[in-house]
């Protein structure tokens, strides 16, 4: 399998990646910083001996999307949408540009790419996608309904998508996941009974592509306890401090 | 950026510093912009404060393979690789570190800025002598490679220099070549100190050599200990169909809480010291035991320094010139059995030439070992410097936690120099630790 990773310096890429090789598929590394994807494509084909390609390649950049795709040498089997940007709920607020940034990157950029991926799959009657959302789009609260707002958008979008592509033999996975110790929540504390870690991430990814799941918690918990947040009535959710 | 507690492996000291994980050479402009001082910090296999600062730069995440030339053995890896994960990598493909210390818990950076040394160092020197050439950031921002040919002062000072000349980013050395993963080891009780020197000598051309003494020991019986001699096996040697194997899982066992100090005392460290000594029946025993087994047995015990309690531990190494190796040990086993501060077994090594700007070996022995913190300790080390430094001796920077700055300028001749050189590349003391600090290195 060709497997192509959008955001591919993440530190959740960096465990996907790793997975994927061991297991010997080739893999198509897309992100920013071509100089950490170089090191990462070295250390991958040496160490296991598969395939590693590097593309430059920016959310943001939406004009060069569909010739990103095309110019693909070998369309891949297995997309994985990895990159976000959480930003910063209390500046965004009030900065217009850090808000821009926060819902173009997790909403508009990968609507973007998907779009032109998704017809492309259709066209050819195969392949899966895979879209990392999150549980942050369930329901705003407070502390983050920018990054939860463009999350939920995504996460609708990944369900329209499962929909309309599921009689054309493409597979859509919806992951949503809880906390998880990487690059973008080291500045927070994370309570640690729910986190997780990359690696497991990418192991629970793995196993719900082999399976064809459609949405993905991680960890499974956060199903449950994102079931019940949604059930707390809006009259008193809006109180709340969350 | 994130602010934790942290120490490294003797758990002393504890300190509250910033953390910045570095993954890309994209970052590296906002250190340099940044008017913070820095230390990096690799695995925190040093036992004492070499890299810890109130901010520190963690290269663990900056650990990839960037090339492997099979043929000659040459590789080129980020400073953050651990040995662990190097070891995977190499050994199946027949290749083995020139040089490793008694963990594989520690990254390459940290192998350099230690200039670590292991059970080969009367034949092979010192990691520095495998290095082919270094690539490091400078605090003037400039990214710079060094070599035994290109920037020879920065490479001096940088190998054994305790992160203070810059941020290392890319080793390229040379690995050694093995037929396979096993050693062939001979153990051989020695009933004191005369022994076990005349053992040392009689096999000083064998690779790997190394002894576990017991502290606790006196009058005749000072300096007993079990040497153990290591070559590496050929692939015919062991029995088994994948002599190049490397097994997942090594971790036997885990130390999960920190012992309460009553634990680790002179009676239940004699006993210990005592089975250990008797572990074979005869004099000598010889077996084949693969590398993990034989250069790293504390690793198969995760978190074993818990054992030592939450004040933690000092570990005190030293070494002491040739000529005076013998008259020095006894003296200084002397004091320490009569203190009753020693703990588990010590470690005694043959030393071979050295040299160096900022160069710990020297052609002697070196001793090291571990002290609980306990009252009373750190006067008493103070008054070992003071012998140490009497037989021309010097104390180990990685092991360090608690000399007094006037016996590290009084033991290391070029100390001098290397404050000229540093300061030549980090003039704002841009790269700083607490032990540099203490130490009266980064202070202008």
């Amino acid at each position: 399998m060709t497997v192509l990773i959008l955001g591919a310096t993440s530190d959740m890429s960096v465990a996907l990646v790793k997975l994927f090789a061991a297991k010997g598929h080739n893999l198509q590394l897309a992100g920013k910083d071509m100089d950490q994807l170089t090191g990462l494509k070295s250390d991958t084909e040496l160490r296991y001996n598969v395939l590693v390609d590097v593309l430059e390649f920016n959310a943001l950049n939406y004009k060069s999307h569909s010739h990103f795709y095309h110019n693909l040498i070998v369309k891949p089997d297995l997309v994985i949408l990895v990159f976000g940007y959480l930003g910063s709920q209390q500046s965004a607020i009030a900065n217009w540009e850090e808000c821009k940034k926060i819902i173009e990157t997790n909403y508009v950029g990968a609507v973007s790419i998907l779009n032109v991926i998704a017809n492309d799959f259709e066209k050819r009657g195969s392949g899966t996608i895979v879209g990392i959302s999150s549980v942050a789009g369930e329901r705003g609260r407070m502390s983050n309904y920018l990054y939860g707002s463009a999350k939920a958008g995504f996460s609708t979008y990944l369900s329209g998508l499962r929909n309309r592509l599921h009689s054309r033999g493409v597979h859509v996975i919806s992951v949503k996941p809880g906390f998880v110790r990487t690059k973008m929540t080291e500045n927070l504390a994370l309570p640690r009974l729910v986190t997780t870690s990359p690696e497991r991430v990418a192991e629970l990814i793995y196993k719900g592509v082999m399976r064809k799941t459609n949405i993905l918690y991680i960890l499974p918990i956060w199903r449950i306890i994102m079931l019940g947040i949604k059930f707390i009535p809006e009259m008193i959710f809006k109180r709340m401090k969350l | 950026m994130r602010t934790s507690q942290i120490s490294n492996w003797g758990n002393y000291p504890l300190v509250n510093s910033t953390i910045l994980n570095l993954r890309s050479k994209q970052e590296l402009s906002s250190v340099i912009k940044s008017k913070f001082d820095f230390i990096a910090r690799g695995n925190g296999g040093c036992y004492g404060d070499s890299s810890l600062s109130s901010n520190i730069i963690s290269t663990l995440k900056f650990n990839k393979i960037i090339a492997f030339d099979t043929t000659t053995g040459i590789i080129s890896c980020q400073s953050g690789i651990t040995f662990d994960s190097l070891i995977e990598f190499i050994i199946p493909k027949g290749w083995f570190l020139p040089v490793t210390p008694g963990t594989k818990y520690i990254t390459l950076g940290g192998a350099v800025a230690s200039d670590i040394h292991g059970k080969n160092h009367h034949v092979e020197g010192s990691f520095k002598n495998h290095i082919i050439s270094i690539q490091m950031l400078l605090s003037s921002g400039e990214i710079v490679e060094c070599s035994n040919e290109l920037n020879q002062d920065l490479f001096k000072a940088t190998c054994g220099g305790m992160g203070l000349t810059g941020i290392i980013l890319e080793v390229r050395f040379k690995l050694k070549k093995i037929e396979s993963a096993f050693i062939n080891e001979i153990s051989i009780k020695a009933k004191n100190l005369e022994e076990i020197f005349s053992l040392f000598e009689e096999y000083k051309d064998s690779m790997y050599t190394v002894a576990w003494i017991d502290c606790l020991q006196s009058g005749k019986n000072l300096g007993r200990s079990l040497l153990m001699v290591g070559e590496h096996a050929s692939a015919n040697d062991k029995s088994t169909k994948r002599p190049l194997q490397v097994s997942k899982n090594r971790q036997k066992l885990r130390i999960p809480f920190y012992f309460p100090e009553i634990v680790l005392n002179r009676f239940t460290v004699m006993i210990f010291n005592f089975l250990f000594y008797h572990k074979q029946l005869g004099r000598v025993k010889r077996s084949i035991v693969s590398f993990d087994k034989f250069f790293y047995p504390l690793d198969f015990i995760k978190d074993w320094n818990k054992m030592y309690g939450r004040r933690g531990f000092v570990q005190y190494q030293f070494v002491l010139p040739l000529g005076n190796s013998k008259e020095g040990l006894h003296k200084i086993l002397t004091e320490i059995g009569k203190s009753g501060m020693g703990s588990f077994l010590a470690v005694l090594k043959l030393f071979g030439e050295s040299d160096g700007l900022i160069n710990f070996p020297m052609r002697g022995y070196t001793l090291a070992l571990d002290f609980p913190i306990r009252k009373g300790l750190f006067e008493f080390l103070d008054d070992l410097d003071k012998i140490v430094l009497q037989y021309g001796g010097r104390l180990y920077l990685t092991k360090d936690a608690r000399m007094k700055r006037e016996v590290f300028w009084n033991s290391y001749p070029n100390a001098r120099e290397f404050k000229r050189i540093i300061e030549k590349f980090n003039p704002d003391f841009k790269w700083r630790s607490i032990q540099s600090d203490r130490l009266g290195i980064s202070k202008l």
